[in-house]
């Protein structure tokens, strides 16, 4: 029995430790960010604190602009995800008819295809249709989700019948049989897909930089890269740990707050869209 | 009777359509089409603004025949390597270590799992002012210890590997949370049946624990190959390809060659070379007994 507890102290000291050491990179982040420039980047923090470096490096990026375009973008590709996503996945769930088996077969082909791998042709076809540089450029790819499409299907599929055509009889049409049984049985769902796509969006990187062009329509990620590889920038650790904390802090705050929805959500969904 | 039958299933049908005609067109345009798209553009000598001109398999001969492009193979599989294996182990053993209730639980798997909510250009300029030549921390560290500074970025035996720590550091909380919940579905009935017959610690986990991990270690394996197949955005930051192409992996490749060089004839041959890639590591997928990937 001691042997037992001794065994459970030891998995508790060894999980602690390794925790510490996992954050070990964000401690350094943040101490360098609120902390003074010095030559050789420190283990602790060696200066009082100070919001110098967050301030210098506000104004001399338009983190502003930036903020605001990776909400627009975020909100925006949720909210049509979400109505297009719907709507596919009652689809899916409820209707009979044929070619539906290939309906599925693009959605897995989505799955194992994820879209950060196909910049090439679809830069091609984004600027075919006059969207290099807009906020659309960088949505329109990700606007029907199989993830979300398979994630609602499933969820929407373990309501039981009955709840659906109780509300037909009363008079209910699609819309409102979707709104008022179907969404509300599947919120769990909803709640993940919100977690990934959020997330997803507010970290990708590589496409927005490919389809935009200025800052009116960067998106943080962008922004922080091009601070970071700028003349401004060089060698000097707190100015981009200053920029980089701006950028992460929202998300990386809801995460802290909210880890067990994070983590459920990810494990449901399966798959980084 | 019949023709009202008939009048409601072609109703219903259309409904159907209707309902998947957005979400069905976004994929099609920019999921499925582009597929072909590459396959089509990468038979084509095609620069930008140039009109492209028909080559047969012109691309790929000349990336066979290009060391650069051998070297972006090598460095792209041996990433995978140095990073799927690791990290799937070190998720394996952290979800072990996680498995447990109490009030800090909670806090410990947010350590691990919250590099995963960080966005990879994030990662990459903190890992850089880690790895930086001397005055970055762990050249400082060697030095207390009086070894050499490293300058690991800048050598071209260890960019690779220390792209790989960075990685792993980021992917194993991610990779924990699915085992923890494929260690947690496991029906409590069969560990106890299990320690009934004088199954103990160490064989319970090597004959019970483990094989019936098994579906959810093969649909981790995918995933984890398809995450680390994907990854651009930290070369971009930290080396871009240097030095001499020995952090360059195939989607850094695809972008400088399409998008440096504008060649997108060879950048869509490559694009085509990463779908094989893809596909050939998510086979599994079809195998696979897990619940989560079957959509019936």
């Amino acid at each position: 029995m001691n042997a037992k507890k001794a065994g459970s102290l030891g998995v508790s000291l060894l999980s602690v430790v390794l925790g510490l050491i996992w954050l070990a990179p964000l401690f350094w982040l943040v101490s360098t960010a609120l902390t003074e420039t010095t030559f050789n980047m420190s283990f602790f923090p060696h200066s009082a604190f100070t919001f110098r470096n967050i301030r210098y490096v506000w104004n001399a990026v338009p983190f502003g602009q930036y903020y605001l375009n990776t909400i627009i973008l975020v909100v925006v590709t949720f909210c049509i995800q979400f109505v297009t996503s719907t709507m596919a996945a009652y689809s899916l769930a409820f209707l009979n008819y044929r070619g539906k088996s290939l309906v599925f077969v693009i959605i897995f082909m989505q799955i194992i295809i994820p879209n950060d791998v196909l910049i090439i042709p679809n830069y091609l076809t984004v600027s075919e249709l006059g969207l290099i540089d807009s906020k659309f450029g960088i949505m329109v790819p990700f606007l029907g989700s199989a993830m979300a499409i398979f994630l609602l299907r499933q969820h929407f599929k373990t309501v039981p019948r009955a709840f659906g055509e109780a509300a037909k009889i009363d008079g209910a049409n699609l819309w409102q049989t979707i709104w008022r049984v179907y969404m509300p049985c599947a919120k769990p769902a909803y709640m993940s897909f919100a977690v990934i796509s959020v997330s997803y969006h507010w970290n990708n990187y590589l496409w927005p930089l490919i389809v935009t062009r200025s800052p009116q329509n960067r998106p943080l990620t962008v922004g922080l890269a091009i601070f970071a590889k700028s003349k401004e920038a060089d060698m000097q650790w707190s100015n981009v740990c200053a920029a980089t904390l701006i950028i992460i802090l929202p998300l990386l705050m809801a995460f802290f707050i909210m880890q067990k929805q994070f983590m459920n959500s990810f494990i449901s969904a399966g798959v980084k869209e | 009777m019949t023709s009202s039958a008939a009048g409601r299933r072609r109703r219903e049908a259309l409904q159907g359509w209707m309902l998947l005609l957005p979400a069905v067109l976004i994929m099609l345009v920019f999921t499925v089409y582009p597929v072909f798209r590459s396959g089509y553009l990468s038979l084509f000598k095609y620069r930008m603004g140039k009109i492209p001109e028909y080559i047969g398999f012109g691309n790929f001969e000349q990336l066979f025949g290009n060391s650069t492009f051998w070297k972006v193979m090598r460095n792209t599989l041996e990433f995978a390597l140095m990073t799927v294996i690791p990290s799937m182990i070190l998720g394996l053993c952290l979800a072990f270590l996680v498995n447990r209730k109490g009030r800090h639980i909670g806090f410990i798997r947010s350590a691990f799992f919250y590099p995963s909510v960080m966005p990879m250009i994030a990662i990459a300029s903190v890992w850089m002012f880690i790895y930086m030549a001397r005055n970055g921390l762990f050249d400082q560290l060697l030095v207390s210890f009086g070894l050499q500074p490293a300058n690991v970025l800048s050598n071209k035996d260890t960019v690779l590997p220390a792209m790989a720590v960075m990685y792993v550091w980021r992917e194993a909380g991610y990779l924990m949370v699915f085992f923890l919940s494929g260690i947690q579905s496991i029906n409590q009935d069969v560990l106890e049946a299990a320690a009934i017959d004088g199954a103990t610690g160490w064989k319970t986990f090597r004959y019970v624990t483990l094989p019936l991990l098994a579906p959810t270690t093969l649909f981790v394996s995918t995933i984890a190959f398809t995450n680390c197949f994907k990854l651009a955005d930290q070369v971009i930051i930290m080396t871009e390809g240097a030095p001499n192409n020995a952090s360059s992996l195939l989607l850094y490749y695809i972008y400088q060659q399409g998008f440096t060089n504008m060649n997108y004839g060879r950048s869509s041959a490559l694009t085509v070379i990463m779908l094989l890639l893809l596909m050939v590591f998510s086979l599994p997928r079809f195998f696979s007994q897990d619940r989560k990937i079957h959509y019936n």
